[in-house]
């Protein structure tokens, strides 16, 4: 048997090397990042295919408006979709350790919570970054490919690069939104019902909300302003700016970080 | 070293732990005994900081849990077998853990091997047994070599093959100085491992006190006595002050009379006996004895 002999304090280092582990070592982080990738990458390249195969039978007005707004296709698509396979995620990085009971484990080794958070919120908001960049930017170039007999996109056209790297981040700013969701409810069920509820359902109801009151709860609900991010250019009568949606969306998301946090902090595990 | 002052829990109007101050000292193994529901678990999950008391504090080498430096090589605990994601492998689920308090990689290994584990490392842990995942979880416990050690029910689940296992593993740990504490609602347990109890009923302390401490003070001494003359001894006794109670054998049990004063009256009275013999309460009638007035949930049909 080794005798173990303390060479330092144990640290954010550590925590940060565990929390990988934790991430990659269950199945579910691998498979749901490889059907994110598949299916939101490879349904848009298939709806993009069909269409310019039926290019033809556009009017002019639909096919001025492809070509103008090519990223609805090619990131609004795939954005969609993965933000769904993101949110669940972000949801069980916390809920799945309570759910299962992995939290009393976790919290014997590493007793201070808030580091154990903090980890938690790093390694996923990095893995996030890398996966959203990698996912974004391979669906451009992947859609760009598809449609290029019909509609030229470039990086650098204006707005493009930005909407692109956007998108990824959009989807890591998402990723920790839903582990703060997590963190504050800790049923994964409760926790996913919620973060889908408040994206697909809620905001979008907000539009019905009466007078310039509504129109201002509608551009400020945290993934309406989020997703102005990977818009190449907004109507004139948009609330915010691209990088003030993200900034509106990252504060609702520092927020709910802050309230977990204290609850992580304070609740009996 | 585990000390606690004053250590309470409420939740809501529910007091689980009442005012708890005890000391677990180290090379022994100090047994935590109570009914189902007096406050055990609470208590160690207190003391590793799961739960935060309500009022009181509770200290491990002198510091709060949370303050420790590196908290697995001062406490390595097993409080349920369940605290382990099922989709994880044993290996990955000990890897995760080592890594927080920065311990290598091999010492994954070796525990495994002590419990045995070695062979279904690499599975994913939602398929183990009962008893499977609860050397797993004294796998977790023993990870970072700690020098206290807490185990919350051990032998739930385990085979008698396993029970004697992690029976000698508590002894051999606190025969190396270490601070073994272990709790259970079974007193035939503690008889064969405790050196030291504490026992708790409703949340509060009880007893404190050794085995041999706990047997002697709680366990009815009565003589079982064997006579032809069975009436005449019974008068005699109980004009001597004793209380008898005739057994369906035919036998007599004397209480509040010691067994010297049972012998002297049968010979000072010409009473032949067949049987003089103390009889002591077993650990267990102790035990039964101490708590019935402090278990939570009675079964409607007489535990008594």
């Amino acid at each position: 048997m080794t005798t173990l002999t303390a060479t330092r304090r144990a640290g954010f280092d550590g925590l940060l090397r565990s929390e990988w582990t934790k991430l990659r070592t269950v199945r579910s982080t691998t498979w749901s990042l490889a059907a994110m990738a598949a299916v939101s990458v490879g349904l848009m390249s298939f709806i993009a295919w069909v269409i310019m195969r039926q290019w033809d039978q556009f009017s002019p007005d639909e096919q001025a408006m492809m070509a103008a707004e090519p990223l609805q296709i090619i990131i609004d698509q795939p954005v969609f979709i993965s933000q769904l396979i993101v949110a669940v995620l972000g949801v069980m990085v916390v809920s799945a350790e309570y759910t299962t009971g992995m939290i009393r484990s976790t919290l014997q080794a590493q007793p201070r919570r808030l580091p154990v958070l903090g980890a938690k919120v790093v390694v996923f908001a990095v893995l996030m970054f890398v996966v959203g960049e990698l996912l974004s930017f391979a669906a451009f170039f992947a859609g760009r490919w598809v449609m290029s007999d019909h509609i030229t996109v470039n990086l650098g056209d204006p707005g493009i690069a930005r909407s692109v790297f956007g998108a990824g981040l959009f989807l890591t700013v998402l990723g920790l939104f839903s582990l703060a969701f997590g963190a504050i409810i800790r049923h994964t069920a409760g926790a996913i019902t919620g973060v889908l509820g408040l994206i697909l359902i809620v905001s979008n109801l907000t539009v019905l909300l009466p007078g310039s009151w509504g129109d201002h709860v509608h551009a400020w609900m945290p993934t309406n302003a989020g997703q102005l991010v990977f818009k190449p250019s907004l109507p004139p009568d948009s609330l915010l700016t691209q990088w003030q949606g993200l900034a509106v969306f990252t504060g609702w998301t520092a927020l709910l970080l802050v309230v977990a946090a204290y609850l992580f902090r304070t609740r009996d595990a | 070293m585990i000390e606690a002052v004053g250590l309470t829990k409420r939740y809501g109007d529910r007091v689980a732990v009442d005012q708890l101050s005890f000391t677990v000292r180290p090379g022994q193994v100090t047994g935590f005994l109570g009914p189902n529901g007096a406050g055990k678990s609470t208590t160690m999950r207190m003391i590793l900081g799961l739960d935060a008391p309500t009022s009181g504090r509770v200290t491990v080498n002198g510091r709060p849990f949370a303050r420790l430096d590196n908290p697995m090589l001062a406490v390595g605990a097993l409080l349920d077998a369940k605290a382990i994601h099922g989709g994880r492998s044993a290996y990955h689920h000990l890897l995760c853990l080592a890594q927080t308090n920065n311990l290598p990689r091999r010492r994954v290994d070796e525990v495994l091997d002590v419990v045995g584990l070695s062979t279904v490392a690499r599975k994913r842990s939602k398929g183990f047994s009962l008893g499977m995942g609860q050397r797993l979880g004294i796998a977790t416990a023993l990870l970072g070599d700690p020098q206290i050690l807490m185990f919350d029910e051990p032998v739930n689940g385990l085979d008698p093959e396993g029970i004697l296992w992690i029976r000698n593993l508590m002894k051999s740990l606190a025969a190396e100085g270490r601070t073994v504490f272990v709790s259970s609602h079974l007193m035939s347990e503690m008889e064969h491992t405790a050196d030291h109890l504490l026992v708790i009923g409703r949340g509060r302390l009880i007893a404190d006190c050794t085995v041999k401490e706990f047997i002697e003070g709680n366990s009815v001494l009565a003589t079982r006595v064997r006579t032809p003359d069975a009436p005449a001894l019974a008068a005699l006794v109980s004009a001597a002050g004793g209380t008898v109670t005739s057994e369906p054998d035919g036998s007599l049990l004397v209480t509040e009379l010691p067994m010297r004063r049972v012998g002297d009256l049968a010979f000072d009275n010409g009473l032949r006996l067949h049987e003089l013999a103390p009889l002591q309460a077993s650990l267990e009638q102790a035990f039964m004895e101490l708590t019935k007035d402090s278990v939570e949930y009675h079964g409607s049909l007489g535990a008594q």
